[in-house]
């Protein structure tokens, strides 16, 4: 399977899709750029009133880190996504909305390629990272590039210092040492917003941390690798409303960096911290676009029930 | 009065009066069964007491320091026999050799079992296997061993006689067979540990860019090392336990019999005793017939077993609430 969608990916290349160019930016302020024109959110497979035909443009600050083209998850007999095609852009937080098991987080799942572990999953379509075909890269690299956070907490059972560190110690035989990784641990942790709590007891095990504190633990061990773009996975489901403000936070400073895709239930959070909004619905993307526009005006019959609290 | 007392209350709480009500529509069956769980529970605890303190009784009185540090001798009288410092370093070597051969090899087959497993008829076959071990009597692990160890082949680990025959009898030997004994005992331990590891702290390993093998190394055996360490204190037990390998596999001499001229080496080459084949030939079943020191013997093998015992409480208690 892996091999098909590298030959497919190298046969869309040959005709042209022209390859994605990374901006260097000079200076605090991102460049000015007008957005591509949304022609998704559109689904062939919904009713007539459900389809958003529109074209619209939203001006965009924004640089395109990842681009989904027709994403198509499979386990075994059930199709867990839909032909869905988006972009992840910098700057950015993108969230994914839409009720229980309607294939949110097989697609988040799928920009890390995380979703290739389960033995039943078949994926088709493309994921570009940076231009550059995911399944043409090698996973290890690409799960540098693209960080996740999971639900639960889940610290190493190792000390805070060395689960920060765990993601650069590569193997072989010339692995950094303590010093030579500190600023790049304390960094991580400062721009996870944890610094302040743990700087006295780094050699502490992790696991000693509360909840809160360990999701953050884990924000920051995903940071340390610098990724380009970080995946969360409802983050704050498993949270006391405190940690959820202060994770909330973090995401909101983070988005400067790094591309941040944010699969929630918590539609009053996707409006809190999102920039751009993905209303998916049985496995379709339904609705794709600012968070004003999907929450204020949604355009599909769909969007609007969701949003409105009529189900979900 | 206390009829009295429950209808006053039943007036005042209904929810207390369900309670009541639900215990009066008990049958007498019923109530014989619960009585009948109450006395078989009670029972064990007093069947275990008994032999706890009757072997302390017995068992206290004639330990001394002599008995712990002297060397067993052959006499006529028990005043000549000497003590069970031997039986007891046999013992403790025995247990340690077998659990170091058991826990690399219980923990190999329990991380392949649950992380690859496949294909799914080899890992079938592996688990019939273990299976096969633990259902197996000792006696036939030890008469299977002394063949293999009696092998030419194998002639390093034991000792040779002039004739060329290969003994097959010594502390490698019996610590070969002995973890088997403990082998299963190990692998389950590691099992249950991995499986209580939740699948997304596998995958916020491979999140970061690491592949199968470093997340076994740096996240799995570490969160799994209280289950690894309960299997082998488990197994340890069993071995401490054993008699049928001892009298078997590590020869009967009672004194610990170096062969050979390098240190450590020696004596694990050597045969010797344990406590298990101490008491039985010291019981009024074998040739000693001192069955105050078997008292005394059993009681610190009792001690040893328990002590082992109460460790593996305190492993599984301090493994547990980690994710979750």
């Amino acid at each position: 399977m892996g091999l098909e969608t590298a030959d497919e990916g190298r046969d869309a290349a040959e005709v042209g899709i022209p390859p994605i160019q990374r901006i260097v930016v000079d200076g605090e302020i991102p460049p000015v750029r007008v957005a591509h024109q949304i022609r998704n959110g559109v689904s062939s497979e919904l009713e007539e009133q459900f389809v958003v035909k529109q074209d619209f443009e939203i001006p965009s600050w924004a640089e395109e880190r990842m681009r989904v083209e027709s994403l198509g998850v499979r386990f075994g007999q059930k199709e867990a996504v839909k032909d869905v095609s988006l972009e992840v852009n910098s700057g950015e937080v993108l969230a994914l909305i839409g009720p229980s098991g309607c294939g949110k987080t097989t697609l988040l799942r799928s920009l890390n390629k995380l979703v290739d572990l389960t033995p039943t999953a078949v994926r088709g379509g493309r994921i570009l990272l940076d231009g550059k075909d995911t399944d043409l890269m090698d996973d290890t690299l690409l799960r540098k590039q693209v960080g996740m956070l999971f639900q639960q907490p889940n610290p190493f059972p190792m000390s805070i210092f060395d689960n920060v560190a765990y993601g650069l110690r590569e193997r072989g035989t010339k692995r950094p040492g303590k010093k030579e990784l500190e600023p790049i641990v304390v960094d991580a942790l400062e721009r996870a917003g944890i610094w302040a709590e743990v700087s006295d007891n780094l050699n502490h095990p992790a696991l000693s941390l509360s909840g809160g504190q360990q999701q953050r633990l884990c924000i920051a061990r995903s940071l340390a690798v610098r990724p380009e773009v970080l995946l969360l996975d409802e983050p704050c489901s498993a949270l006391d409303p405190i940690s959820t403000a202060i994770i909330e936070e973090t995401i909101v400073e983070l988005k400067s960096e790094i591309a941040i895709v944010i699969v929630t239930h918590n539609l009053q959070q996707a409006e809190r911290v999102a920039d751009k909004v993905g209303f998916m619905y049985l496995g379709d993307l339904v609705e794709y676009g600012s968070v004003e526009q999907v929450f204020n005006a949604p355009m599909a019959e769909r969007t609007k029930d969701y949003v409105r609290g009529d189900f979900g | 009065m206390a009829a009295k007392a429950t209808r006053r209350t039943r007036a005042r709480r209904p929810r207390k009066r369900k309670k009541i009500t639900a215990r009066g529509t008990w049958s007498i069956a019923d109530r014989l069964g619960l009585l009948l769980a109450w006395a078989t529970g009670i029972f064990l605890c007093l069947v275990a007491f008994a032999i706890t303190i009757y072997l302390a009784l017995k068992g206290i009185q004639y330990i001394n320091v002599e008995a712990l540090t002297t060397r067993p001798e052959a006499g006529a009288d028990q005043a000549e026999t000497g003590g069970f410092l031997d039986p007891i370093l046999g013992t403790v070597i025995l247990t340690i050799l077998g659990a170091a051969i058991a826990t690399p090899i219980g923990v190999g087959i329990a991380i392949w079992l649950t992380e690859y497993g496949r294909p799914t008829s080899l890992a079938r076959f592996v688990e019939a296997g273990i299976e096969i071990i633990v259902g197996a009597p000792s006696i036939v692990l030890a008469i299977f061993g002394l063949l293999i160890f009696q092998s030419s082949v194998m002639s390093p680990f034991s000792f040779t006689a002039a004739g060329g025959e290969v003994f097959g009898r010594s502390f490698f030997a019996a610590g070969a067979v002995m973890s088997l004994i403990a082998l299963p005992f190990v692998v389950g331990g590691t099992r249950e540990a991995l499986n209580s590891i939740p699948k997304h702290v596998r995958e916020a390993s491979y999140a970061l860019g690491k592949d199968q093998a470093s997340t076994i190394r740096r996240v799995l055996l570490p969160s799994a090392r209280s289950g690894i360490a309960t299997g082998s204190t488990l197994g340890m037990a069993q071995i401490a336990g054993d008699t049928a390998v001892v009298v078997v596999v590590l020869g009967a001499s009672l004194q610990l019999a170096p062969e050979g001229s390098i240190p450590v080496i020696d004596v694990l080459k050597g045969t010797g005793s344990t406590l298990t084949s101490y008491v039985f030939s010291n019981s009024p079943a074998g040739e000693g017939n001192a069955p105050e020191k078997a008292y005394a013997a059993a009681f610190v093998l009792l001690s040893i077993v328990i002590g082992l015992n109460l460790f593996v409480n305190r492993l599984t208690k301090r493994g547990q609430h980690k994710w979750d």
